[in-house]
C-alpha cells in the first residue's frame, strides 16, 4: 500500500509575527513542518512499520525553501519525496489543485495530511484534494486501522469522537494527539540526504479569493498585578470578578 | 441573488448557539436571511430560526440526512443553490461545517473563507476578517467567486432577537444512498455537564504550576462553580491531565470567552495566542515574572493551591 503524506512549511509556532512592508516578514523565522502535518508524517511511517504500508512518499507544494521539510520527513523515515513549486500566495484552491496533480500521478492507496494548518488556520486543502480526486475523506482522525479496503477512522468531533469507515484510497486527516512524532535520527537524517526527490511545477490554478490585508491585532495592556498573602489576593480576586467582571456564580 | 443562507449546526435536533449567532450577524448585514436545516424530523425546529432573522426556513428531510455526511449534503445544497440561488451561504467553523463547505467549494470550484470573525457583505461580494497564526495575525480575504461561502468561528458574534417570518420552504430532495460514502459507525459524546471550550461564557484553564490531578481538580471546582468550561495549556495536556480536546493555544483551540482565568499558566506565546482575545483575563502564578500577567486584567501572584480555594468561598458569599 503506498501512502501519500502531504507536509506544509511553517512558521514555528513560538513565531512572533512582525509585519513589513504591509505583510508577513520571515525574517530570522525558524521554519518547520507544520505540527499536524508531521503527526500525518509520524502516522504514516508507524503504518509501514506495522506492514499495512510499503512505500512512503511526502509531498509539499511551496518555495524551493520547503525542500527542508521534505528532508526533515525523509529524515524521520518517509521513503522519497515530491516538491511541487508553487507561489507562496497560492490560496487554498489553487494549493489543492497543484497538490492533488502531483498526488494522482502517484495513485495512492491512502493520502495524509494535517487537518488544518498552524499558519492560515485554514482546515480546507485536504477536503479540497479529496474533491478533486474523487476520493472519500475523513478529517481530524485520532486513530486509524485499516483492513479489507476500508479506513476505520476516529477522529476528535465536536462535542464527542466519532468513529467513522471509508473505502481506500481515502483522504484522511490528522489531529496533532494522533501521535508523538519521533525525532530524525543522526542515521536518519544521514540517510534523508540520499533519498530521490522529485520537483516539478506546480498545475496552473487561478487563487479564488483575494488578500485585502495583514494586521496585528492590539496588544493587550497589562492591567493590575496585586503580590500579597494568597488570601488577601484571593479575597480582592474574587471582588474583581463580581464587581468589574459580574460573573454568576452557581 | 436571494440573500444569505445560514446551514443550521445540529445534531440530533440539539441546535448549537452559533447557528443563532449567524443568523443574527447575517441580518445585520441586510440581505434577506435564510436558515438551510437537513436531517431527520426537523422541521420542528423552524420556528427557532424565525425568532432570529430568518424570513425563510429551508428544511430537507430524508433517511440520509439523519447523520451529517459530506456526499449527500453536498449534492443537496449544490442543488438548492442552482435552484434558488443565494448570494452567501454560511457554515459553522465547526467538525462538521468545514468538512460540509470546503468540499463544497471545491465542487463548485470556489473559493471559501473559513474560521472568519469579521463578516462584510455587499453587492454580491464577501470581504471577511480571519485571525491567522492562532490570533497572532489578522487579515482580510475577499471571496471573488459566487455564491460567497465562508465558515464562521463560535462565540464571536452577539445572539439578537430578530423576530422574523421563518416560511418553512421544502426544496426535493437531490441526495440518495449512492452519494454517502462515509459511514458512521458511532458517535459517542463527551460526557461532561460543562459547556464546549469555544462555547462558554467563562474558561478556567489549569497549567504546569497545578502539579498534577489534584491541581486540576481545583480549576475544575472553580469552573463548576462559575458554570464553565476547563481548558489546559500545553503542559498540562502533555502531562496526561487534561484531553488534547481541551488545549488552548497554537495547536488546540482559540477561544474568546468572556472571562479566561489562567491558573499556573506562565503564558507561552502558543498558549497567548490563544486566548488573548478574550474580554477578560485573570491570572494566577507564583512567578511574578510570568508572560501571562502581560496580558491579564488582573493577576495575582500567589499558588493557586491557596488561591482558588479562598476564591471559591469569597465568590459563594
Amino acid at each position: 500500500m503506498k501512502v501519500v503524506v502531504c507536509v506544509k512549511q511553517t512558521f514555528d509556532t513560538e513565531a512572533k509575527i512582525e509585519l513589513k512592508d504591509g505583510k508577513i516578514s520571515d525574517a530570522g523565522i525558524n521554519l518547520i513542518i507544520n505540527p499536524y502535518d508531521e503527526v500525518a508524517v509520524e502516522g504514516a511511517i508507524q503504518l509501514k512499520e506495522k506492514g499495512v504500508a510499503t512505500e512512503v512518499v511526502v509531498i509539499s507544494a511551496g518555495a524551493d525553501k520547503a525542500m527542508d521539510a521534505i528532508r526533515t520527513a525523509l529524515a524521520m523515515g518517509a521513503d522519497r519525496g515530491i516538491l511541487v513549486t508553487q507561489d507562496t500566495a497560492a490560496d487554498e484552491y489553487a494549493r489543492a489543485v497543484a497538490l492533488a496533480a502531483a498526488i494522482k500521478g502517484e495513485n495512492p492507496d491512502l493520502v495524509l495530511a494535517g487537518h488544518v494548518a498552524a499558519d492560515d488556520g485554514a482546515s480546507q486543502v485536504p477536503t479540497r484534494i479529496a474533491e478533486i480526486l474523487g476520493l472519500p475523506h475523513v478529517n481530524v482522525i485520532t486513530a486509524i486501522e485499516i483492513a479489507g479496503g476500508k479506513a476505520t477512522c476516529t477522529s476528535e468531533a465536536d462535542g464527542g469522537t466519532q468513529v467513522t469507515e471509508v473505502a481506500v484510497p481515502a483522504v484522511i486527516s490528522s489531529q496533532v494527539s494522533w501521535n508523538e512524532p519521533r525525532y530524525p535520527s543522526m542515521k536518519g537524517i544521514m540517510a534523508a540526504k540520499k533519498k530521490p526527490v522529485a520537483t516539478v511545477a506546480a498545475a496552473a490554478a487561478e487563487n479564488k479569493t483575494k488578500i485585502i490585508e495583514f494586521s496585528l491585532p492590539p496588544a493587550k495592556q497589562a492591567g493590575i498585578k496585586l503580590e500579597d498573602e494568597p488570601e488577601v489576593v484571593a479575597t480582592k480576586l474574587a471582588d474583581w470578578m463580581k464587581n468589574t467582571v459580574k460573573v454568576e456564580v452557581k | 441573488m436571494a440573500g444569505t443562507w445560514v446551514f443550521v449546526e445540529q445534531r440530533d435536533g440539539n441546535i448549537r448557539k452559533v447557528t443563532y449567532e449567524m443568523l443574527s450577524q447575517a441580518k445585520k448585514l441586510g440581505d434577506e436571511v435564510s436558515a438551510v436545516v437537513f436531517g431527520k424530523g426537523v422541521e420542528a425546529l423552524a420556528p427557532e430560526f424565525a425568532k432570529f432573522g430568518a424570513e425563510k426556513v429551508y428544511v430537507v428531510e430524508d433517511d440520509v440526512f439523519a447523520a451529517y455526511n459530506t456526499g449527500a449534503y453536498v449534492a443537496q445544497i449544490i442543488a438548492m443553490i442552482n435552484e434558488f440561488k443565494p448570494n452567501a451561504v454560511f457554515f459553522a467553523h465547526s467538525f462538521n461545517g468545514r468538512d460540509f463547505a470546503s468540499r463544497l467549494a471545491q465542487k463548485l470550484d470556489i473559493g471559501l473563507a473559513t474560521d472568519a470573525i469579521g463578516v462584510e457583505l455587499s453587492a454580491g461580494k464577501g470581504v471577511f476578517t480571519r485571525s491567522i497564526y492562532a490570533g497572532k495575525v489578522l487579515t482580510k480575504v475577499e471571496i471573488t467567486t459566487s455564491p460567497v461561502l465562508a465558515t464562521i468561528r463560535p462565540g464571536v458574534f452577539e445572539v439578537a432577537d430578530g423576530a422574523a417570518a421563518g416560511a418553512v420552504v421544502k426544496p426535493a430532495v437531490a441526495a440518495a444512498a449512492g452519494d454517502v460514502y462515509q459511514t458512521v459507525k458511532s458517535f459517542v459524546a463527551t460526557v461532561s455537564a460543562r459547556p464546549e471550550l469555544n462555547e462558554a461564557a467563562v474558561v478556567v484553564s489549569g497549567g504546569r504550576g497545578c502539579k498534577g490531578p489534584e491541581g486540576i481538580a481545583l480549576v475544575e471546582q472553580l469552573a463548576d462553580m462559575l458554570g464553565a468550561a476547563v481548558g489546559g495549556s500545553r503542559a498540562s495536556i502533555d502531562s496526561g491531565w487534561l484531553g488534547h480536546e481541551l488545549q488552548v493555544g497554537q495547536t488546540g483551540k482559540v477561544v474568546n470567552p468572556n472571562l479566561y482565568i489562567a491558573a499556573g499558566i506562565s503564558g507561552a506565546i502558543q498558549h497567548l495566542a490563544g486566548m488573548s482575545s478574550s474580554k477578560f483575563i485573570a491570572a494566577i502564578n507564583t512567578d511574578t515574572e510570568a508572560p501571562i500577567f502581560n496580558v491579564s486584567d488582573y493577576g495575582v501572584v500567589a499558588d493557586l493551591f491557596k488561591v482558588i480555594p479562598t476564591l471559591m468561598s469569597e465568590l459563594k458569599k
